[in-house]
């Protein structure tokens, strides 16, 4: 066997023609930029490495982050389009292939943005800071495999609430446990 | 929390990076926090587990390397409790990609989890499934995910469906278990679940021909009327969007409906009333609507025609051209470009719009409509677009000049309907952009141009004006230089005036005035320069009165730190000094360069040994008949790779003349050379430095000053463009042939020079599977060692036909790879024919690594899609 150079060793294939067409709608994924380029969450549903992770995000905060206001939220990207909007300080972006419907996946944003919203009660670049991993909990009750799985925005909130109260509840238990063993041992 | 614990919590880990000033900062505190959970990693520190894997993913988002916390994902999801899990699987997928050896060992929690009694463990392990399964995961754990399917709740089953397809994707022989599952899923209610289950429906109909049938057969009508449920529902806040009951559930039912009544006639009639429906009643104020009614335009054009709905698409797509919304103006685009096949009338109708959108700001749109303005472009309407890209060209952004060129460039070249047109149109362009044309554009230019007999002196003409003004774009000043070499005569005489010129006034010195200019500004560029001094030497012989002039212009660059320069002044200066007598024969005008060959050679399809059949016998003024195409070929950048015409009548110095490679084919007739030492003409026409010389010189003449002896190829092929015309002409006058060797003995024939082609590689077969076979043939020039030119030859051993036959090949990054157009993309069946396809890789790292690729061969069998994928190593070692 050859020794292959890292992780990055077949970056992207070369095609010269494409000529199946994809008929389904598929992000490739999906991620948060703020004004200042920095990542607020990324999630990937089609293999990258990490070296092609952190040049997508280069590339694409160069693209979207320059671009005007007025301008349409699309930009195509090596084959492929991105599909971005702002909300505030915060760049949503996901990547889609050429034949997708653009259009969707915008509302599809907006579904996420609004459930987050409802979840943080007005949610801000904060609150994606400092609980990013419940950004990411709702994006995984929104989005599967790259495909949508819930048009609810009542249905999501409804899940990531009972999730979270699970997760209250083990904590209680644990620390009346705790508590118990304190008793105990003083 | 444990008050004992000396580690910060996760929050106050993020205030700390966050209250970092510099980079340095932050990786400081970074690498402290690293630093500690490493710590914590290997103490197997229980109880804060969960939390370092949250830090360890903040980290992960910054791009810093966190590889050492991905056993902690798998801890946490062995562990018992919900929590654990939760975090341990949301690490799990932000850590880890299916490419990770680690991966396989979660493959057991997953099946536990999948098991569970809890459905939100369920829902836990399903996601992560879903969305970074590998393909044997996914074999393992088909069967759970497939029992998931009938769950009581319909949140498991709706991720079960999404799962189910990442399966399939990762698995196509597993799709027939899914397909009955799936038709009794679609009688669903639950918006989820019928969400799910109809992507999942679209992607085994993709994967077999036989779901397809049988969910067209049974599960049409009942989708059709799903449809029709949502389009009427009553108002239902939970799924409103503007107005607009769950435009993804309808979006994905037109999406399913255009899979099923794509070529089928009968399902495409079931849906007609409801695609008229939804096409005429859809709101179409907000984001939402549109985003149905782009998907119905999209159905409606895919789906067996009925001539009114494809107008009511149409339309739409109209509607949406005019909206002032950008992001609507840019489906639009999108849509058109589809459309035209369908009804190229139609959307000829938009054109005006279209080429408005050219124009516009955004560069999405821009980019959208100059591939559609491409389309449109016919030879009715080829003149008035072709002014409108031009003059907007003018003024375009500069970053759009690039794309902007080459599509003109190629509407000029494809639909020209005359050569004063052709010429007019590529003049403006190169003055515009002449800086981004590519130089095959030039040069088809410059054939064009010997072909229009009568224009050439209209052309020197316009190019003499060009120059003036647009002297700084290469490309313009090349055409201009040669034009002026070749035609000076009828710039200075005005001759061959046409009725539209104004008249004016050049002399002989004006012209060499030009060209003297034109070497100076262009001082990097070894092409110009060396296209100056030939054109120089020509003009000597045309206005004799200003050669001692040009003497000294030529002169100048004897001293030239670039051999190639160099040498060439030094030639002509003899040539001009001591060889009056010989010099007007030497430079006469081209022979008119034959355009077929040109365009056939440009695309590349012409096999390599059909030069011998091709010489195209041409009548000189002496009446000395010969062949001209293996001058041409080298003119016309097409590589010396050619054996030489053997059944030439005139003896081969002319080939001599005209590269090693041809030289020796030549003195070796018969025998096909494996091996090729001609390099791509246009590489060496850019590359400035000498090939290595690989032969000693034995002569002594003032010529062969140069390390660059006889055999070398970079000087032949870079004199290519001019010494052509100097040795058509030496070859007729067969007489002086000696005293024209020991002029130019530099060239001269010496048949017992070795031809160096480097080492000879044997073919290899790099891919074979039950039916198909790829074998590669190396070559390599010699100079250029860490290039391997590759012949890529498949055969298909089954009995049936390849279709849309597609190989794709991807190589490490010290490789750079570029991939010729194959010989065709149908591969009949039981080996009686083969494709062949051209491969040329560079290895930056020749010597020290060898070469290695993986490739991917899609095609159609019996029109289903078939994909082979395989890694090549065995490459020979050194190339």
């Amino acid at each position: 066997m050859v020794e292959l150079d890292d992780e990055t060793a077949f970056p992207f294939f070369i095609t010269l023609v494409t000529t199946s067409i994809n008929l389904l709608l598929q992000i490739h994924f999906v991620l948060l930029i703020s004004r200042q380029g920095k990542v607020r969450l990324t999630k990937w549903y089609s293999p990258y490495s990490q070296k092609e992770r952190s040049k997508v995000i280069r590339e694409l905060s160069g693209m979207i982050l320059t671009r005007g206001p007025k301008l349409c939220n699309f930009v195509e990207w090596r084959g492929f389009k991105v599909v971005y909007k702002r909300y505030a300080s915060l760049y949503f972006c996901m990547c889609i292939n050429q034949d997708d419907n653009e259009l969707e996946v915008l509302e599809i944003i907006h579904h996420y943005v609004e459930i987050l919203d409802r979840y943080f009660g007005s949610v801000c670049e904060l609150d994606l800071i400092f609980n990013f991993h419940k950004a990411y909990y709702i994006l995984d009750e929104v989005l599967i495999a790259g495909e949508l799985q819930e048009s609810s925005k009542k249905t999501v909130a409804r899940l990531v609430a009972a999730q979270d109260s699970l997760v209250e509840a083990a904590k209680e238990e644990a620390a009346s446990i705790s508590n118990i063993i304190a008793q105990a041992t003083k | 929390m444990n008050p004992f614990s000396s580690e910060t919590r996760l929050r106050d880990m993020i205030r700390a990076i966050r209250a970092c000033k510099t980079a340095a900062e932050e990786r400081a505190v970074v690498r402290k926090e690293c630093a500690s959970i490493r710590a914590a990693v290997s103490d197997n520190d229980n109880d804060y587990r969960h939390r370092n894997l949250a830090k360890l993913m903040f980290i992960h988002m910054l791009g810093y390397p966190t590889h050492f916390g991905q056993m902690e994902c798998l801890k946490l999801i062995a562990a018992p409790g919900f929590p654990e899990k939760r975090i341990g699987y949301l690490g799990l997928m932000l850590l880890l990609d299916e490419r990770q050896e680690v991966l396989m060992l979660v493959t057991n929690s997953l099946k536990q989890d999948l098991n569970h009694t809890n459905q939100y463990i369920v829902g836990l392990a399903l996601c992560a499934l879903g969305n970074i399964s590998s393909a044997e995961m996914a074999r393992d754990l088909a069967p759970e995910v497939e029992r998931l399917l009938q769950f009581r709740d319909p949140n498991v089953r709706k991720k079960a469906a999404l799962c189910s397809i990442r399966i399939i994707k990762k698995v196509p022989d597993l799709a027939e278990n899914f397909v009955n599952p799936v038709a009794s899923l679609l009688k669903e209610k639950h918006h989820g679940v019928l969400l799910t289950v109809i992507q999942l429906c679209a992607e085994l109909c993709t994967v077999s021909e036989e779901a397809l049938e049988y969910f067209r057969k049974k599960c049409t009508e009942g989708l059709v009327k799903v449809l029709k449920d949502a389009v009427n529902s009553p108002y239902a806040p939970e799924y409103d969007i503007s107005g607009i009951a769950d435009p993804f559930l309808q979006i994905r039912l037109l999406r399913i409906l255009r899979i099923l009544g794509h070529g089928d006639a009968d399902a495409s009639d079931l849906m007609n009333d409801i695609l008229a429906q939804v096409a005429t009643k859809t709101e179409s104020n907000k984001n939402a609507g549109n985003a149905i009614l782009y998907e119905c335009v999209e159905t409606i054009m895919s789906i067996e025609d009925s001539g009114g709905l494809r107008v009511l698409a149409i339309n739409i797509l109209g509607r949406f051209l005019s909206n002032r919304d950008n992001n609507i103006r840019y489906v639009a685009l999108n849509m058109l470009m589809k459309a035209i096949s369908v009804d190229g009338q139609a959307v000829q109708r938009h054109r005006a719009t279209i080429l408005e959108c050219v124009k516009d700001s955004d560069a999405s749109i821009r980019k959208r409509a100059l591939e559609l303005v491409y389309l449109l472009v016919n030879e009715t309407n080829v003149k008035p677009l072709t002014k409108e890209l031009v003059d907007y060209l003018e003024v375009s952004d500069q970053d759009f000049k690039g794309d902007l060129t080459a599509k003109i460039c190629s509407i000029v070249e494809k639909l020209s309907p005359e050569k004063i047109w052709y010429i007019d149109q590529m003049l403006k362009v190169l003055c515009e952009a002449g800086n981004y044309v590519k130089d095959e554009v030039w040069h088809g230019l410059i054939v064009v141009i010997t072909n229009a007999t009568n224009l050439h002196g209209y052309t020197v003409r316009s190019l003499y004006r060009a120059i003036q003004t647009s002297g700084d774009q290469e490309a313009v000043v090349r055409v201009a230089v040669w034009c002026i070499g070749e035609y000076g005569d009828l710039l200075v005489n005005n001759v061959g005036m046409l009725d539209l010129e104004e008249p004016i006034t050049v002399t002989e010195n004006d012209a060499v005035d030009v060209i003297e200019a034109a070497i100076k500004r262009h001082t990097s560029d070894l092409t110009t320069r060396a296209m100056c001094l030939t054109a120089l030497l020509k003009l000597s012989s045309r206005f004799p009165s200003c050669s001692q002039r040009i003497k000294e212009i030529v002169n100048q660059s004897k001293g030239s730190l670039l051999l190639e320069l160099q040498q060439r002044s030094i030639e002509f200066d003899s040539i001009i000094e001591k060889h009056q007598n010989l010099r007007s024969a030497l430079v006469e005008r081209m022979p008119v360069l034959d355009e077929a060959t040109y365009s056939v050679r440009r695309a590349g399809s012409l096999p390599a040994d059909t030069s011998t059949s091709q010489g195209n016998p041409l009548q000189i003024p002496n009446g000395v008949p010969k062949t001209i195409d293996a001058p041409l070929l080298d003119l016309l950048d097409l590589g010396a790779d050619e054996p030489a015409p053997q059944n030439s009548s005139a003896p081969n110095f002319l080939q001599d003349l005209l590269g090693g490679d041809i030289l020796s084919s030549a003195s070796q007739p018969g025998t096909t050379q494996p091996q090729k030492s001609g390099t791509d003409v246009l590489l060496d026409l850019l590359s400035t430095g000498p090939s290595p010389a690989q032969n000693g010189s034995s002569t002594t003449d003032i010529l062969s000053l140069g390390p660059d002896n006889n055999n070398s190829n970079s000087k032949t092929s870079l004199n290519a463009l001019d010494s052509l015309s100097l040795s058509t002409v030496t070859q007729a006058q067969s007489v002086p042939a000696s005293s024209v060797i020991d002029l130019l003995d530099g060239f001269g024939p010496n048949p017992t020079v070795p031809k160096d082609n480097g080492p000879a590689y044997p073919p290899i077969t790099a891919f074979e599977s039950g039916s198909l076979s790829l074998v590669f043939n190396f070559s390599k020039q010699p100079g250029s060692p860490q290039i391997t030119e590759i012949e890529a030859k498949f055969t298909n051993k089954s009995s049936g036909i390849y279709t849309d036959f597609i190989f794709q090949a991807a190589v490490p990054k010290f490789l750079q790879l570029h991939l010729e157009p194959a010989s065709s993309n149908t591969l009949p069946g039981s080996g009686s024919g083969s494709i062949t396809q051209k491969l040329r890789v560079t290895n930056n790292q020749h010597g020290k690594k060898s070469l290695v690729m993986r490739i991917r061969i899609s095609y159609k069998l019996n029109n289903k899609d078939m994909l082979e994928e395989g890694q090549i190593s065995n490459f020979p070692r050194d190339l």
